[in-house]
């Protein structure tokens, strides 16, 4: 078992299956968005206080939950590749930090856009919106120190140290509508006593939720393999691959 | 609903429509760049192999 795992989280062979995984769960993603898309913006009522506007959670809370996921993978994969010197949950972590930085902005954005017309402001200093703003910088500040050290293993390394101490964030951002008075709703889904949402409403987001973490899988598989090329650009296996197309 | 409607977004067009394009750009070139950086790459390495140096 703990043999096959560990031939598995090998480059080559990750370079391999990651390459036929790749397509199918693009496909799912495509499929679910379009379903979603559907769901949400064509079969789902108007809510009876905000009008059409809400639509724009379909993509604003999969983009936050997401930013949060990714963050808490990036961190905990990054403290494996840490600890266990396995240098494929280094390449990982480091191919999570862009497309979690995508979807914190996505977050913010379509919050804004949200913000607008029914908070009267595109943008407030309250305790959810800073501490998704702070989640955002720490994504880039991740990726600015990995790029900024030469040497990927000690890049690796150092971004790891980064990423699990500002994991603190992450408690922060999803209790500040609880602990803090914000104009940010508070939780719908995730709460004691079951989801407070109409199921015509919850069932479009839900499945816009799982599209984007299929989009998720499907990039950083991507970028992953793109990493493997670049460290292992000089490897015979390497050059097998490439000269094979 | 008629499509007219679906346009209109109720009045909040403008910010429904700018969020959901807005999450296009973004998920597109989450998707664009990865390969188009992969090719480059791919194009390197077979012009290194090409020269036969390994390096």
């Amino acid at each position: 078992m703990w043999a096959y795992l560990h031939r598995l989280a090998s480059p080559k062979y990750f370079y391999r299956w990651s390459g036929r995984l790749i397509p199918w769960f693009g496909a799912a993603t495509a499929i679910l968005m379009v379903i979603g898309l559907y769901d949400g913006l064509w079969l789902a009522p108007p809510d009876y206080q905000q009008g059409d506007s809400y639509r724009i959670m379909f993509i604003h809370v999969p983009a936050a939950w997401m930013s949060l996921f990714v963050y808490v993978l990036m961190a905990g994969i990054g403290t494996v590749g840490l600890v266990w010197r396995i240098k494929l949950a280094e390449m990982v972590a480091k191919s999570c930090a862009p497309i979690g930085a995508s979807f914190a902005f996505l977050a913010l954005c379509t919050g804004s856009l949200w913000g607008k017309p029914m908070w009267g402001t595109y943008w407030v200093w309250d305790a959810r919106l800073t501490s998704e703003l702070i989640l955002l910088f720490l994504y880039l500040g991740y990726m600015a120190l990995e790029s900024a050290i030469e040497d990927p293993r000690t890049a690796g390394r150092a971004a790891a140290v980064l990423g699990l101490v500002g994991a603190v964030d992450v408690p922060i951002i999803h209790y500040s509508v609880i602990w803090w008075h914000t104009l940010h709703q508070g939780p719908t889904v995730f709460k004691a006593g079951g989801p407070s949402i109409t199921v015509s409403m919850l069932i479009p987001l839900l499945i816009m939720a799982a599209a984007f973490h299929l989009f998720f899988i499907t990039t950083v598989l991507m970028r992953t393999r793109l990493e493997v090329l670049e460290r292992e650009a000089s490897s015979a296996w390497v050059r097998e691959a490439v000269g094979a197309r | 609903m008629t499509l007219h409607e679906f346009i209109h977004m109720g009045g909040y067009a403008f910010y429904v429509w700018n969020a959901y394009g807005i999450a296009l750009v973004v998920l597109t070139v989450n998707v664009v760049q990865p390969i188009y950086r992969q090719r480059r790459l791919r194009a390197r390495l077979v012009r290194r192999a090409a020269r036969g140096s390994g390096l």
